[in-house]
């Protein structure tokens, strides 16, 4: 039974408020079920991590020694589906999303907050299914699924990984579609548009390409389904099928799903970028409409996965030209978070340390997509290292780096409690410089020519040296991912008891209590202020207590 | 083409670090000019959208530089020279399967002479594989069901890697082999004075084998359309649609006659799916090919050797 478990003298959380595990399974707080996502994403991260270093290592000698073709083709699939479906897609909308969104837009929760527990059930029963296919003996299709591979000629539990995948997207539709209706309808009076938060626009953009586009991935991977189950004729040529008909659906979908996970990210940079330096966003208004504008061009981008593919000459000049177009907002948003900076007065904390990566890596991973988009280079790098690597700056380099910024940022709030923050920059280097180390020698091994998803390349032993730099790296980054865990545990119980407003930030939630109490205010507030108004927020003296 | 894709990715690569230096140096600078100390206070700025505007409009135009660049580039990989010499490849789980024009058959490895333009006329037996010679900077992926095409022209004698691309399942990584660039005479000693059957004689000889020639006569009486000097022609269909009669329309009008039927004939042809192998298959392409065009046989304008090797 849940009680009421507040001590005498001590102030109410939404942590203490009740204590018992149905007081948590059977939540409908927004803060309760985003630590909930927390522990799930946090456990699905270090599968997927894990997976990863396995690959690592067998790719550290030429020779298929470490483990079986079978099991190397295993790991980079499961390694791209964790990471995919069940880490990158749902960890920024569905843990710092759903923390901070109702206290940002001054509302005591989300809209819907039973369809919020629902969606959490979801991406459980999901995960559930995703790991009940791991035990089982895994699935080889790659995360792509292409048909008609996946569909005809194999014996792995293709279905399973499917019907996982399918289960965790109404997931991520249903936290869009509570984000949509929130954003609109909850904003607290004087919470104009023009006054949100890039965060909440950053997830606004988010929840819209979640909404229309996670439908078609279901759709798509039921027909996976059926075609496995029932040989009808849809993928297959063999049964009359089109087997670019699947890679159109597939991408049409899982394009814009890099979007899913970078645009959280770039909301997440603004607010962390503005806080250290102590300044407005720089072009409020072009970084808001850049996010949108993103959100909607990338919907019309997706066959450039597809150049060698077979599709004709003229599509693929179409969605090259429109590549590039999808280019331009996030170059405003790189050099406008650069401008913010300008004449600031900069300090370097932790989650400053990760925006910076952010902005570098992403960078990297949005100068070598122009390489990928110019139809004569993709070409010859696409389904290369070339491509592993570019879309690591972005997903990993980018969305990681910007979520564990976040972490560090909003941690006092959450958990209510400092983080060490020696240790913390330590982990951000460490980060950092393993990030490169893994990923910038997989630019160079991809133009040499070394195919992605090869389990033996002993044929070419030339390509030797840079796997190794590579693997050198990724056990660095390895490193710097267990240690914010650790200490993130660790400050739970031991790290200092946070202020409301540990960064002096600006920001509806830093002016409620860390942690917040369950309704978030005791009263609704009224905004009369722009985001970002550091020119009224005095340093070392807190906003509220 | 290796040295055009290679002067456009140096290109990208010059300006892609000139913008990345120019970006990281600003903000080392930023971070470091205005750390945080006493008596400085930042200083508000809402923005300026002619700043917006030039690091859009900028960036913008050197993008449709690479767009340009790199579609040109992709126009030519896309169009195999009229005079090519053609090889049809077969791919499957996990082998790659050639035949020259000349009848010679390989695996895993395709010789060719220095000079010459090389058309792959390739199709896959099972999955989605792709054709990838890094040194030659060309990759198409091979579908099941429908011909793709990649060309090449080999410039320096010397042994190439060949890769399969796309992920074909458990002995992806052993799916490799190698194109083997000979000097001409060399490439004639390896080919051998022939004494295999011309892949076009093959064709020929199944085309009345199957029957097909009953129909499809030289003349303008048969009951099926005449062949002659069809390849690469306009097709007036049934429904009104012009179609040109490439490699995929001869495939499909073998395999699935009543997908396009042409205007004035019945749709009376029996179907040739699942009776013919792959390899049939391609003998019957190449031999519709050469109908009325150049002779058919060892002289081929379609062979290795035919064309006098271009010197580069």
């Amino acid at each position: 039974m849940a009680t009421a478990a507040v001590q005498p003298g001590e102030r109410e959380t939404y942590l203490n408020h009740q204590y018992g595990i149905k007081s948590w399974l059977l939540t409908v707080d927004h803060k309760r079920i985003a630590l909930l996502y927390l522990m799930g994403i946090t456990f699905f991260f270090f599968i997927g991590g894990f997976f990863a270093l396995l690959i690592r290592l067998e790719l550290l000698t030429p020779a298929g020694d470490l483990v079986q073709a079978d099991t190397y083709n295993k790991l980079f699939t499961m390694h791209g589906q964790v990471m995919v479906f069940f880490f990158l897609i749902p960890a920024v909308p569905a843990v710092l999303g759903n923390f901070l969104i109702p206290i940002m837009i001054g509302a005591k929760d989300l809209a819907f907050p039973r369809i919020n527990l629902l969606s959490w059930y979801l991406y459980m029963i999901g995960g559930v299914l995703m790991l009940y296919t791991i035990i089982n003996g895994g699935v080889d299709t790659g995360w792509t699924f292409y048909t008609p591979l996946s569909t005809e000629f194999l014996n792995t539990h293709v279905i399973t990984a499917g019907l996982a995948i399918f289960v965790a997207g109404f997931s991520s539709i249903l936290t869009g579609l509570n984000f949509v209706v929130t954003t609109h309808r909850m904003r607290a009076p004087g919470m104009t548009w023009s006054r949100l938060p890039l965060f909440v626009w950053a997830h606004y953009a988010t929840s819209i390409i979640q909404l229309l586009g996670t439908p078609v991935l279901a759709i798509t991977l039921l027909l996976v389904v059926c075609e496995r189950l029932f040989h009808l004729g849809i993928f297959n040529p063999a049964l009359g099928g089109d087997p670019l008909l699947f890679q159109h659906l597939f991408w049409f979908y899982s394009h814009p799903a890099v979007y899913i996970m970078i645009l959280p990210g770039m909301g997440i940079v603004s607010e962390i970028v503005c806080c250290f330096s102590r300044k407005r966003i720089f072009g409020y208004q072009a970084m808001a409409l850049a996010l949108l504008g993103i959100a909607v061009v990338g919907f019309l981008v997706w066959a450039h996965h597809m150049f060698v593919a077979g599709i004709s000459l003229y599509a693929a000049l179409i969605f090259s030209l429109l590549s590039y177009f999808v280019a331009v907002p996030s170059a405003i948003k790189v050099f406008n978070w650069t401008a913010t900076m300008y004449n600031g007065s900069i300090s370097y904390q932790t989650p400053m340390l990760y925006a910076f990566g952010f902005v570098g890596l992403f960078t990297i991973g949005g100068l070598t997509g122009l390489f990928l988009a110019s139809l004569g280079i993709d070409v010859h790098v696409t389904d290369t290292y070339f491509v592993v690597a570019h879309f690591h700056y972005i997903m990993v380099g980018g969305m990681v780096m910007a979520y564990l910024g976040g972490m560090h940022f909003w941690w006092p709030k959450i958990s209510g409690r400092m983080y060490p923050e020696g240790w913390g920059r330590l982990a951000a280097l460490l980060v950092f410089v393993g990030f490169n180390l893994t990923f910038f020698p997989q630019f160079i091994l991809g133009y040499m020519g070394m195919p992605r998803r090869y389990w033996d390349y002993s044929h070419s032993p030339e390509f030797q040296i840079l796997n190794v730099l590579s693997t050198a790296g990724a056990t660095i980054l390895a490193v710097g991912y267990l240690l914010p865990m650790i200490y993130f545990l660790w400050s739970m119980r031991y790290g200092k008891p946070a202020p409301a407003n540990p960064w002096n930030a600006a920001g509806l939630e830093w002016m409620v209590p860390s942690p917040p109490p369950t309704f978030n205010f005791d009263e609704e507030p009224v905004v009369t202020w722009e985001a970002y108004n550091y020119d009224e927020i005095k340093e070392e003296v807190p906003v509220a207590q | 083409m290796a040295n055009n894709v290679d002067a456009l990715y140096i290109f990208l690569l010059t300006v892609s670090a000139l913008m990345t230096i120019s970006i990281f140096t600003m903000i080392i600078f930023f971070a470091i000019r205005f750390r945080k100390r006493a008596g400085h206070q930042a200083e508000q700025i809402q923005g300026s959208h002619a700043l917006e505007i030039t690091w859009s409009v900028i960036p913008f135009c050197v993008f449709m530089v690479f767009f340009g660049w790199g579609a040109l580039i992709y126009f030519k990989e896309r169009k195999p020279p009229d005079n090519s010499a053609e090889v049809y490849t077969v791919a499957k789980q996990w082998m790659w399967k050639f035949e020259h024009m000349e009848g010679q058959r390989e695996i895993n490895e395709l010789h060719v002479p220095v000079g010459r333009d090389v058309k792959m006329i390739m199709t896959s037996q099972d999955v989605i594989h792709s054709f990838y010679v890094p040194a030659f900077r060309i990759k198409q992926d091979v579908l099941p069901g429908r011909y793709t095409v990649a060309w090449f022209h080999p410039t320096k004698p010397g042994t190439y890697h060949l890769f399969c691309a796309e992920y074909c399942g458990t002995s992806h990584s052993g799916m490799v082999g190698s194109v083997v660039v000979m000097e001409p005479r060399d490439y004639e000693a390896w080919m051998g004075g022939g004494g295999n059957q011309p892949l076009a004689v093959t064709g020929e000889r199944l085309f009345s084998e199957l029957g097909c020639v009953t129909c499809h006569r030289s003349d303008t009486q048969g009951r099926g359309p005449n062949l002659v000097g069809l390849f690469n022609k306009p097709v007036l269909l049934e429904d009104g649609r012009t179609v040109t009669a490439d490699e995929n329309y001869i495939r499909e009008s073998i395999l699935q006659p009543a997908a396009k039927i042409v205007n004035g004939y019945k749709p009376i042809m029996p179907t040739f799916q699942g009776q013919i192998s792959d390899e049939q298959l391609n003998a019957l392409v190449a031999y519709v090919k050469s109908l009325g065009q150049q002779p058919t046989g060892q002289t081929g304008g379609r062979n290795m050797a035919t064309a006098t090797p271009k010197t580069q």
